[in-house]
């Protein structure tokens, strides 16, 4: 410690030559287990708590003890932060953090770096007693110097060991400290964090990890010469900083759901963790099913029983449940089903996000299903989306489905911490008698609208089926009814629709192109928007919440723009390809609906490499859309 | 007054309940089809506990044992094939105050349901399943069943089928957590009466494979096994059900067998040439999912709220 007497430093005498930057992307990589997402996360909670604007995603290997220095083992974070809203992970890093030579290869071959990245390695391996490593390790320095890219060798490990025995379990606080030093962190609030962060370990663990973050801001200040400064308004507001899934976690409690009812499911699962830690103390439970098709199923009893239920899924687990989701259809039970998108077909991309289950959520099921569909696109939306399905399902008696993806799930971003309101938890279960002739499909012929039995309700004793049935709950095989109660079923979406205002516009409320989303890629597409605006480009952009019913006044807008394109992580058919026409020609999911509903000719921009889509890609894409639609 | 005591005057239940406030419409099964049996013991079980039919609950799959709700003027949930048992147990989970019954059959539970049925076993939910076993599939014409006998001629095996049956029985005992399992016949109404209520009255999740009759598609069969009563035995013992005289006397065929002792029950089982009606296997000790399910019931909002906000504390930046 600087001062001996080991209180914390005060900043650095550098920070008045510190460059001033509006943002910066940062990348921590390391071998899996050396703690680079622990570090990154830190960094981003001091930033948030400083007022920056910041987005985390974690970079996570797809197995679970893959072998150390190679590709599959990169394991770290990105962080992009900066002075104001920060709403995606943007494109290539500006800086990246990499604890050995190899991993940052994983990252490379996905295009996430650039001229002029810098790169701040570990530096034992120059000097390791391997041949073949200290080979490695010049050629790929080598390498990154013929990238262009700025590279620093830093002695991580050396320094370490001036503090630890084991330097593998501290370095990430030692790298922390010094990037805390770059960009002019509060040590105060990185020290506070670092006691949070291991707040169940010792005394001695918690001050050897702090004297870590000490040393490393000092050898930064001592001798790196890469001084930032982003300047921050520390908000007024109160502000939480979460994941998506966490928000889900958070939101299924705030809507009062006593159960959620799940199997084991990657990008989802990490929601039902956090449900485990804390949904007993908000008054609910969670039941691990033996599997997908059982969890939904043990959803609907509860709801049928009147404890309104939730189910966490993603794509595979998703077709698991498809019969019971045309049941609850059918029946008219409330439900909400949570799907965490990731990469497919099948078993897919497991950790990757994609957007590819819209067309199967919304026409998944034999015969006609109409279901209310949302899809939040944002952290916060996370949260709110879930106390609004709840009410929905209860209120029109349908499941309805959430569409969430990877991006959201492992996305951090801090937003206005939600004030509770008891209206936005479930009413208890109604046990009085039923009204005299009350039928369990009372339904309003204008509306589709009825209301529902619950067991416990004398008068209202009903058995539920699958089969058709008229409004007294009788299976029937009437041609008429079946064809009426189809009728009635959907008209439940069409009174919903009417309660639905239309989307806002980003950008001018006519032009040449507009640009439509839903989910994850709200930020990343009004960012390109707004870059291509103040070019001058006659862009705008709109963002879908509601898939099914879809939000009304659609064709109104697409007629005022001369081109109507979307922009998803799905797959569609390149026109580029010889083989491809615009007759045979497959459409982002998306596209295909709003082609469907509008008889507009719109386009899309997809792709499915497993990677959110950036900014600078969307812009790109923006761009030569307006130069096409210039020609004509 | 009037010269009558006070504590003469007995509380009268506020209704009683009598057999017509469980019936519902009429039973669209075939004439000598063992579920009118069933159905019949399970509403004369209604009666005998005063069951509130708005706090009694049916789930069942698909097939022919499956339209049983329907017939019941309780709460049903005829939902979709091999999925009751998930169902019946979401039902339970956080409403402890209905009674729940699973209505299966041999391919609703044992084929297409099979992974959820083995997990109901270990689940040990307060709940009564009455498996329907007729050894075909009835509703969709006369298709081998996984408890068909080797050999069985069916639409999907013209020249019989080819593998062993699946032994329900076996099965039940095999899985943890077990905790009770009977077997019982259609066409002995004493003891399908005793067993359905010792079922009901068990706490746990209890398992009741009643062996049926198809007459429309296995007449044979039902022949040999209603008339062949050697190939019958009444499991008798004082922790077991206590058959009634006339299936004593209609059987004389009778073994002593403890139910708490799990690998006679097993043994028992096993014994291709004869079926055992009784209780083969009951633990009132084993672990139940559903209290632990109901343990944090009654929450106020007050309490909601602050434990969420409690938990926001902890991502408050």
């Amino acid at each position: 410690m600087k001062d001996g007497n080991g209180s914390l430093a005060s900043p650095s005498p550098k920070t008045s030559n510190r460059r001033v930057i509006k943002e910066h992307i940062l990348e921590i990589v390391s071998d899996s287990g050396e703690g680079a997402q622990k570090a990154g996360q830190s960094f981003g909670a001091v930033s948030a708590k400083m007022g920056n604007g910041v987005w985390t995603v974690e970079i996570i290997p797809a197995d679970i003890q893959p072998p150390p220095r190679t590709k599959e083992s990169a394991s770290g974070i990105r962080i992009r932060f900066g002075s104001g809203k920060i709403t995606n992970a943007g494109d290539e890093a500006d800086v990246l953090v990499a604890f050995n030579e190899i991993v940052p290869y994983n990252r490379i071959e996905q295009n996430v770096y650039r001229e002029g990245t810098i790169v701040l390695i570990e530096n034992k391996w120059a000097t390791d007693e391997s041949d073949e490593i200290r080979k490695s390790y010049a050629t790929a320095i080598q390498d990154f110097k013929d990238r262009k890219f700025v590279v620093h060798e830093i002695p991580m490990e050396e320094e370490c060991l001036k503090l630890t025995p084991n330097p593998k379990k501290g370095k990430n606080m030692w790298v922390l400290g010094m990037l805390c030093h770059m960009y002019d962190r509060d040590m105060e609030k990185a020290a506070a964090q670092v006691g949070y962060i291991f707040r169940s370990k010792s005394k001695a663990v918690v001050d050897s990890n702090l004297q870590l973050l000490q040393a490393g801001y000092d050898w930064a200040s001592d001798h790196l010469d890469l001084c930032y400064r982003l300047p921050s308004v520390e908000s007024e507001e109160e502000l939480v900083v979460m994941n998506g899934n966490e928000a889900l976690s958070f939101g299924i409690q705030a809507a009062g759901i006593e159960l959620c009812s799940m199997y084991p499911i990657t990008p989802a699962t990490s929601t039902s963790h956090h449900l485990a830690e804390c949904i007993q103390s908000s008054g609910g439970i969670i039941h691990q099913a033996e599997d997908e098709i059982a969890a939904v199923g043990f959803a609907i009893g509860a709801s049928y029983a009147g404890k309104t239920s939730v189910t966490i899924t993603s794509g595979p687990g998703l077709a698991l449940k498809t019969e019971f989701l045309g049941l609850a259809v059918m029946a008219e039970v409330p439900l909400v089903v949570i799907d965490v998108q990731r990469g497919g077909p099948s078993t897919g991309l497991p950790t990757k996000v994609e957007q590819s289950d819209l067309l199967a959520v919304l026409y998944g099921q034999p015969g006609d299903a109409p279901k209310v569909v949302l899809a939040p696109s944002t952290i916060e939306e996370c949260f709110h989306f879930v106390v609004l399905a709840r009410r929905i399902a209860e209120s029109f008696r349908m499941p309805v489905i959430l569409l969430s993806d990877a991006n959201l799930a492992t996305g951090v971003q801090p937003f206005p911490r939600p004030q509770l309101r008891e209206e936005w938890l479930s009413p208890p279960v109604d046990q009085s008698p039923r009204a005299e002739g009350a039928m369990p499909y009372g339904w309003d012929e204008k509306t589709g609208l009825s209301q529902r039995p619950v067991p416990g309700q004398a008068g209202g004793e009903y058995t539920l089926t699958g089969l058709a049935h008229s409004a007294q709950g009788k299976v029937t095989y009437l041609p008429e009814v079946n064809q009426k109660t189809s009728a009635l079923r959907s008209l439940k979406l069409a009174t919903f629709g009417r309660t639905l205002k239309p989307p806002r516009i980003n950008g001018d409320e006519e032009g040449e192109l507009l640009v439509v989303g839903w989910g994850s890629t709200l930020g990343a597409i009004e960012e390109a928007v707004n870059i291509a605006r103040e070019q001058g480009g006659s862009v705008s952009s709109l963002h879908l919440r509601f898939l099914s019913p879809l939000e009304p006044g659609l064709l109104d807008i697409f007629k005022r723009f001369k081109k109507v394109m979307t922009v998803e992580i799905n797959y569609s058919d390149s026109l580029d390809d010889p083989m491809i026409t615009p007759e045979n020609r497959r459409y982002a999911q998306l596209a295909w609906i709003l082609r469907a509903q509008t008889l507009v000719d719109v386009d899309c921009f997809s792709n499915v490499y497993g990677q959110p889509l950036g900014p600078g890609k969307i812009l790109a894409r923006i761009n030569k859309e307006l130069s096409k639609l210039n020609q004509h | 007054m009037f010269g009558i005591k006070k504590d003469f005057i007995c509380e009268l239940p506020k209704k009683y309940y009598t057999l017509s406030n469980y019936e519902k419409g009429v039973a669209r099964w075939c004439p000598g089809c063992g579920d009118h049996a069933v159905l019949s013991s399970v509403q004369r079980l209604c009666r005998e506990k005063q069951l509130p039919p708005e706090k009694t609950v049916f789930v069942s799959g698909i097939g022919c044992s499956s339209r049983f709700p329907h017939y019941m003027n309780t709460y049903g949930f005829h939902g979709l094939h091999g999925r009751a048992f998930p169902v019946a147990c979401g039902v339970k989970f956080r409403r402890p105050d209905l009674n729940v019954f699973v209505i299966t059959g041999d391919g609703d539970c044992c084929s297409i349901g099979a992974g959820a049925w083995i997990h109901a076993i270990r689940y040990n939910m307060n709940i009564t399943t009455i498996m329907f076993d007729n050894q075909i599939y009835g509703m969709t014409k006369k298709q081998t069943s996984p408890t068909s006998r080797l050999g069985t001629i069916s639409n999907t095996h013209p020249t019989g089928s080819v593998l062993p049956p699946v032994n329900p029985l076996q099965t039940s005992l095999g899985m943890s957590n077990v905790s009770f399992v009977a077997q019982t016949a259609d066409w002995v109404p004493g003891h399908l009466f005793a067993t359905i209520k010792a079922g009901y009255e068990h706490p746990g999740f209890a398992f009741i494979k009643v062996i049926m009759r198809c007459s429309k598609f296995m007449g044979p069969l039902v022949e040999e096994m209603t008339t062949n009563r050697d190939a019958v035995s009444i499991l008798t013992h004082e922790k077991g059900i206590q058959p009634d005289d006339g299936t004593l006397h209609a059987y004389k065929n009778h073994q002593i067998h403890d139910p708490t002792d799990i690998n006679a029950a097993r043994e028992l089982a096993e014994d291709q040439a004869t079926s055992y009606l009784g209780l083969f296997y009951q633990n009132k000790d084993a672990i139940r999912y559903d209290q632990y399910g109901a343990h944090n019931l009654g929450f106020t909002p007050e309490e909601k709220i602050t434990a969420v906000n409690a938990q926001l504390d902890k991502f408050a930046v």
